[in-house]
């Protein structure tokens, strides 16, 4: 997309991670800029899951390093408050918390951990709400919404800690078509006001149209990279050009 | 999900037992009637008069087995959850030390248990300067509420991890402390399935409770048992222990209908 790139805000160099005797990622480097939208796309258990956990600490890698924001996520002495205000995460299964209710979900994080004033966060839980197109919802609990509905919701809920990095974690593949589109547009808004988005993902076509980047992982390496009309209509790599006749 | 069995009680027994207890009931009432009217009319009215004179005193010694049940199981619930909170730590050390308390008191005989504390502890604790003293129904209770907490810890653990994973990594990627995600995110929902299993302990903590009898206490069935020896009548012993019987049902059935319903909503809701 056209937007000039920032200073680099999540660089990973040589990141290894393995569970047990199975090595998920071996030596995955990249750097994402302010501003610029990844995909990461790959076939499945292909580390790109592992790999979106690794970069907010919810899985700690074995090896290489993670910066975030100039923070090293893999030191003992990590800030984890700190660094998870920096990176908002929404889950495949969106993993709202079904006892709250939409605004109550949102507000939580900011109300609890960074210990704001509340009616200062509900109005800005509000404005989140609205901007994810859920202004009438906020009062509804999620198992009375639709999962598009709730997906939206769990942006709002990560956007309310005014994150410097989003990370999507394949949000749209529990969704059915039609609720798809209506989480898709939320992200492809998000990057175009500028937010640094990371997305795992299978939709090839929102990929080429918003994506910066585009990395194909496959066995715990990144297989290639580049901009998605190169990667997308003129893969380099045989395995990009394989998986790629597989999917589209 | 959990192993823990009492967690998944086997709903259409327990369902089923429950139903037919009261009809069981009134059948050996309706037995015990015909018993009495066939030794004829001068035996009936004693039976009578028996239950009139003893009544309130066992009634009294009821309500000290309901007390007594009330606070084991506060303190058995106090001592439980932190243990509970143990078995689920990541670190090995508390999960290990957890872990052992809750098999130990789990798989003990309550009565040993009870026997073990009441001839453990002393009559009074000296701390310093003061002197508590520690009366036998102290020690009764401390003694109920060790096996109570491990079957607490249990419940508290089993409802713990019945909160999917995923529960957990959100509110971690939020930056939630551990303690916070436990207060916010998952004690809430799991309360709501612990309570079941929890109340169900507690009927069987009161029933129970008739054990504090054996170790000198004056409790219902020591009263009970006080009285068919004062009447020196070998036929007063089923009409008195038919009532004490009685007052423990009408306590705890009410006890199962709640839980049955609680557990008929958590079914619908989930």
């Amino acid at each position: 997309m056209a937007h000039a790139l920032g200073p680099p805000v999540v660089v990973l160099r040589d990141v290894a991670k393995s569970f047990g005797a199975a090595a998920v990622l071996q030596g995955v480097s990249l750097t994402v800029h302010g501003g610029e939208t990844v995909c990461i796309i790959g076939p499945s258990g292909s580390g790109k899951s592992t790999l979106l956990r690794c970069i907010n600490g919810l899985v700690p890698v074995s090896g290489g390093s993670i910066t975030v924001a100039g923070r090293e996520v893999n030191d003992p002495a990590l800030d984890r408050v700190a660094l998870r205000r920096d990176v908002g995460i929404v889950f495949q299964q969106y993993n709202l918390f079904p006892h709250r209710t939409a605004l109550q979900n949102v507000m939580m994080a900011p109300v609890h951990v960074l210990k704001q004033d509340r009616a200062e966060v509900e109005r800005r839980a509000r404005a989140l709400l609205a901007k994810v197109r859920l202004a009438d919802h906020g009062d509804k609990y999620p198992g009375e919404l639709s999962g598009g509905q709730q997906q939206r919701v769990a942006i709002a809920r990560a956007l309310a800690m005014a994150p410097k990095v989003m990370l999507f974690d394949e949000v749209t593949a529990a969704l059915d078509p039609e609720t798809k589109k209506e989480v898709l547009v939320t992200i492809q808004e998000l990057a175009g006001e500028g937010m640094t988005c990371i997305l795992v993902t299978h939709e090839m076509g929102f990929a080429r149209r918003v994506a910066d980047r585009v990395y194909f992982t496959d066995g715990g390496v990144i297989v290639e990279d580049g901009p998605p009309s190169e990667l997308l209509e003129a893969p380099r790599e045989a395995r990009t050009r394989d998986f790629l006749d597989k999917v589209l | 999900m959990t192993d823990l069995p009492v967690l998944y009680p086997p709903r259409p027994v327990v369902a089923r037992t429950a139903t037919s207890w009261p009809w069981l009931l009134a059948a050996a009432l309706a037995l015990l009637a015909t018993a009495a009217w066939g030794q004829g009319g001068a035996r009936q009215t004693t039976i009578l008069e028996a239950l009139l004179r003893w009544g309130p005193l066992i009634f009294g010694g009821f309500l000290f087995n309901v007390v007594t049940s009330v606070l084991s199981m506060a303190l058995g619930t106090a001592l439980g959850a932190p243990l509970g909170l143990m078995l689920i730590a990541r670190r090995r050390l508390p999960r290990g030390v957890g872990w052992s308390l809750t098999q130990f008191f789990r798989n003990a005989p309550w009565l040993v248990l009870l026997f073990y504390v009441m001839f453990l502890l002393p009559f009074e604790l000296h701390i310093g300067g003061v002197t508590i003293p520690l009366p036998d129904w102290a020690k009764a209770v401390l003694g109920l509420s060790l096996p109570v907490a491990a079957n607490v810890a249990e419940i508290v653990r089993g409802g713990l991890q019945s909160i999917p994973e995923a529960q957990w990594s959100a509110a971690e990627g939020l930056a939630f402390g551990p303690f916070q995600t436990i207060r916010l995110v998952i004690l809430p929902q799991a309360l709501r399935r612990m309570l079941p299993p929890w109340m169900n302990l507690y009927a069987i903590l009161t029933m129970a409770t008739t054990l504090i009898s054996i170790v000198g206490i004056q409790d219902g069935l020591t009263i009970t048992r006080a009285a068919i020896a004062a009447e020196a009548r070998p036929d007063l012993m089923l009409p008195l222990y038919l009532y004490l019987l009685l007052l423990f049902f009408a306590y705890c059935y009410p006890i199962a209908l709640i839980t049955q319903a609680l557990e008929r909503r958590l079914v619908v809701r989930g």
